[in-house]
């Protein structure tokens, strides 16, 4: 197999010794059907063993390794370099805080997750004696999309709402808060609401549509978001219709 | 050294550390749970699974059938009374995981569907499409956050278990964004840390199944057990080692050697019509299948690539529609990581390591010769799987005795009160403490990580692979006797605290070393071929001296000791293992 030579420029960052960040550059012998991840791991065994970044699967479903790539939030697992020029540039996903070289704080993105209430509510607790809910492929079909988030959030790297203000929930959190709400199962969609329609919810998004753009899964947290505006609407005129009410 | 107390301490938060976690906040959501995890819990390996989870659903189903499918794929090396309890409680597991909003796929009447697996009588994968253990983990995962009594620890390395007198009090684990040793301090301790696939070079396993837990448990005094059992997948994509998923098979999906022949027909698991047809060609188990291709590309009959041999897996007579409702994510990963759309193509596979049937010895409620100390899922062996394990238990085995290990250690940490003092607890940690610190500290004796690495691998490949020998497996163990001597010498290049990889990648390596070194010896010690382990030099079966489960215990600076123990049998005497021939 022919050796093409690639070129990484790496953001490092070590908090312990460094001001600022700043690149590094690394010539790379690469196969052809690598991915940048592959090319890295060589810079790890190879080259540089104070490199820290994470991965796992290699498989673009564990979500560990979003970096990004020329400027545009990727899996690196998923970024292949044939689609890619001799010069690549790799940095730490946007518009979170970097822990050290290509890692970034996730707290807030976990933190975002968790607000939702991103869990079944049911009507009513179930016993295992009385078996499983009867869900049609109609009933799922309506929500199995936006079960497919890998949490690997470039869709927050993406975001340019989350950029100007990281209060916003954000796509993949108010995406899951869909997900739920959709579900036949679920009755949650009140106690969501608090977190999904607040000030720094649903109508925060300014529907530029970069997150569905980025998602590797496909998953459309842009649509996800557009739909749950136009369900708040209705409910809130449905409530403005409501006899007697206040 | 900052000090944590929590009422148990669960170290993994895959599908059984979190499934743990949850039946101890159901149980009593007084006990605090600390749960570690060396990555975020949506990372584990079991996001990785995906054909599906088996459990008892349809009427022409029965327990008894999914326990002989499970004894027989097991090669009698489970224990009979581990399977009975484990098929009973399957599918209601199962129906807990719906109750949690796991998205099952459905039959068009709105009950869950089930596909058929490898060495399956009646079909009973639950399945949520090609995506179950990413949809189950995170179903799990998503509903820990209901229960504030469980505290996440994520991205913390754990080290060593904390025993005092001799009962599991803790333990010592790396917070990775500080790089400080934390203690932590329980009553019960529940190991889920995974399995060890990583020891070998070609793998669907996941950068993180190193074996830490195992190591961890070993080291403490736990013995291994049947760790010479190492499942190989036979469909994973060459080069990358990408899973593809038994259920694509269970789809009706066949496989082809060179001449576009079902090479399987050959090796007793013909005919091959009718097809699709359970427990017979591509639906035999997995050993078998793994098997029948080594012989294939000693006959010359597999396919040359410049990343190994393949066969090919042709699902073109499935049609896209079925594909891209089934199995979609395997017309993803084939399409972007071979560039072959299965649609219109066969896609190439070769048998890849997949799963370690061995693993920390606990009893039928999970629980370790160490009081306080839990161990489940692929990193204890309890053991259902046997010689080799039947695809889609390993899913469900994680939620019944990951339920199982959370309600065991519920009742111990509310039993006995009271907390050891913190004093012992800092005493147990010094060995710990001066491993880490000895890391640190060494120069210039000039072994390198990625070095030893890739020598234990490529020695686990050559001797310990699918078949193996008696010359083969000594030349593994005395190469791994001296890359865990050489051990000793490697030196960290990055000596800095925050997130340091390096020193992560320095301890999996260590544990990974010991967990080698006990596959090695252990299939060494084992002179007869059973389930996945197959030698040359003792082809047959041998009932007489190894109905029996190995255990190795380690020995500090020597190879691991290796001695056994009888199987349970409770109503299934060991037989042949039928596949094939004209049974339904």
């Amino acid at each position: 197999m022919s050796e093409r030579h690639i070129e990484l420029e790496i953001l490092r960052y070590n908090p312990e010794t460094d001001e600022a960040p700043a690149f590094q550059t690394y010539q790379v012998p690469c196969q052809e059907d690598w991915v940048v991840l592959d090319a890295v791991n060589y810079v790890k065994d190879e080259l540089d063993r104070t490199l820290s970044y994470r991965w796992s699967c290699h498989m673009a479903v564990c979500g560990s390794c979003g970096v990004m790539i020329n400027g545009e939030p990727m899996l690196s697992c998923k970024a292949f370099l044939r689609d890619l020029p001799d010069r690549i540039r790799i940095e730490p996903l946007a518009n979170f805080p970097i822990e050290r070289d290509l890692v970034v704080v996730l707290d807030d993105f976990m933190d975002k997750l968790d607000s939702v209430k991103p869990f079944l509510i049911p009507r009513e607790e179930k016993t295992v004696e009385s078996g499983v809910h009867i869900q049609t492929p109609a009933q799922l079909d309506r929500f199995k999309q936006y079960t497919l988030c890998i949490n690997c959030s470039l869709c927050y790297a993406a975001c340019p709402q989350y950029a100007h203000d990281n209060n916003f929930v954000g796509p993949a959190a108010l995406a899951l808060a869909h997900r739920y709400n959709l579900d036949s199962r679920d009755v949650g969609r009140t106690a969501r609401e608090d977190v999904v329609a607040s000030n720094a919810g649903i109508w925060e998004c300014s529907f530029v549509g970069a997150c569905s753009e980025v998602c590797p899964h496909d998953v459309d947290p842009a649509g996800a978001i557009q739909q749950t505006k136009i369900a708040s609407t209705v409910d809130y005129f449905k409530y403005l219709l409501t006899p007697g009410r206040g | 050294m900052e000090m944590i107390t929590a009422d148990i301490v669960i170290v993994g938060a895959g599908g059984a550390g979190l499934r743990a976690a949850i039946a101890v906040a159901e149980a009593d959501p007084d006990l605090k749970v600390a749960l570690l995890s060396k990555v975020y819990p949506m990372r584990s390996h079991t996001v990785a699974a995906e054909g599906g989870a088996a459990g008892v659903v349809k009427d022409e189903d029965s327990y008894d059938n999914h326990f002989h499918d499970t004894v027989t794929g097991g090669d009698w090396l489970c224990d009979q009374d581990a399977v009975d309890l484990f098929v009973r409680e399957a599918p209601r597991e199962l129906t807990r995981m719906e109750h949690w909003g796991c998205p099952w796929s459905r039959q068009p009447s709105g009950h869950v569907a089930v596909r058929p697996f490898g060495g399956m009588k009646v079909e009973r994968t639950w399945y949520a499409a090609d995506k179950t253990g990413f949809h189950m983990l995170h179903t799990l995962f998503q509903t820990s956050l209901k229960y504030p009594s469980i505290q996440r620890y994520d991205e913390f390395y754990s080290t060593d278990l904390l025993v005092v007198d001799g009962r599991c009090r803790g333990v010592a684990a790396i917070e990775m964004r500080s790089g400080q040793l934390r203690l932590f301090r329980a009553k019960a301790v529940i190991l889920a840390t995974g399995g060890a696939g990583r020891v070998f070079p070609f793998t669907t396993n996941g950068a993180i199944k190193t074996g830490d837990g195992m190591a961890m448990a070993y080291r403490a005094g736990v013995p291994l057990k049947d760790m010479e059992f190492v499942q190989y997948h036979p469909t994973g994509l060459p080069a990358t080692g990408i899973l593809i998923t038994e259920g694509s098979r269970g789809e009706g999906g066949i496989l082809v050697n060179k001449d576009g022949y079902r090479y399987l027909q050959d090796y007793g698991l013909g005919p091959p019509d009718p097809w699709p047809r359970k427990k017979a060609m591509e639906l035999g188990p997995r050993d078998r299948l793994s098997q029948a291709f080594w012989h294939e590309q000693k006959k010359g009959r597999t396919i040359q690539t410049s990343h190994g041999d393949v066969v090919h897996l042709d699902l073109r007579h499935l049609g896209e529609k079925l594909i891209d409702e089934r199995l979609p994510m395997v017309r993803d990963l084939a399409i972007s990581y071979v560039g072959v759309d299965p649609v219109h193509a066969p896609i190439p596979v070769r048998p890849v390591v997949h799963y370690t049937m061995g693993g920390i010895d606990t009893d039928i409620d999970a629980k370790t010769c160490i009081e306080g100390l839990f161990a489940v899922g692929e990193c204890a062996c309890v053991s259902i799987n046997g010689a080799n394990r039947l695809g889609s238990n390993s899913l469900t085995e994680l939620l019944v005795f990951g339920a199982r290990a959370g309600l065991g250690a519920a009742d111990l940490a509310a039993a006995k009160a009271s907390q050891v003092d913190e004093a012992a607890i800092r005493e147990q940690a010094a060995p710990a403490q001066d491993r880490v610190g000895r890391l640190f500290r060494s120069t210039g004796g000039g072994e390198s990580i990625p070095g030893l690495r890739r020598e234990m691998n490529a020695t686990m490949e050559a001797g310990a692979g699918i078949y193996r020998t008696e010359a083969s497996l000594l030349q593994s163990c005395t190469a791994m006797n001296n890359i865990r001597q050489r051990y000793g010498d490697i030196e960290l290049e990055d000596k800095s605290n925050v997130y340091n990889t390096d020193l992560i990648q320095a301890l999996e390596l260590g544990a990974m070393i010991d967990v080698a070194h006990v596959i090695a010896v252990s299939a060494l010690e084992r002179r007869e071929s059973r389930g996945s382990h197959q030698r040359l030099d003792y082809t047959e079966r041998d009932d007489e001296t190894y109905l029996t489960h190995s255990l190795a215990h380690y020995g500090a600076g020597d190879a691991p000791r290796i001695d056994y123990r009888d199987v349970v049998i409770t109503r299934s005497q060991p037989g042949e293992r039928v596949y094939g021939g004209d049974q339904k």
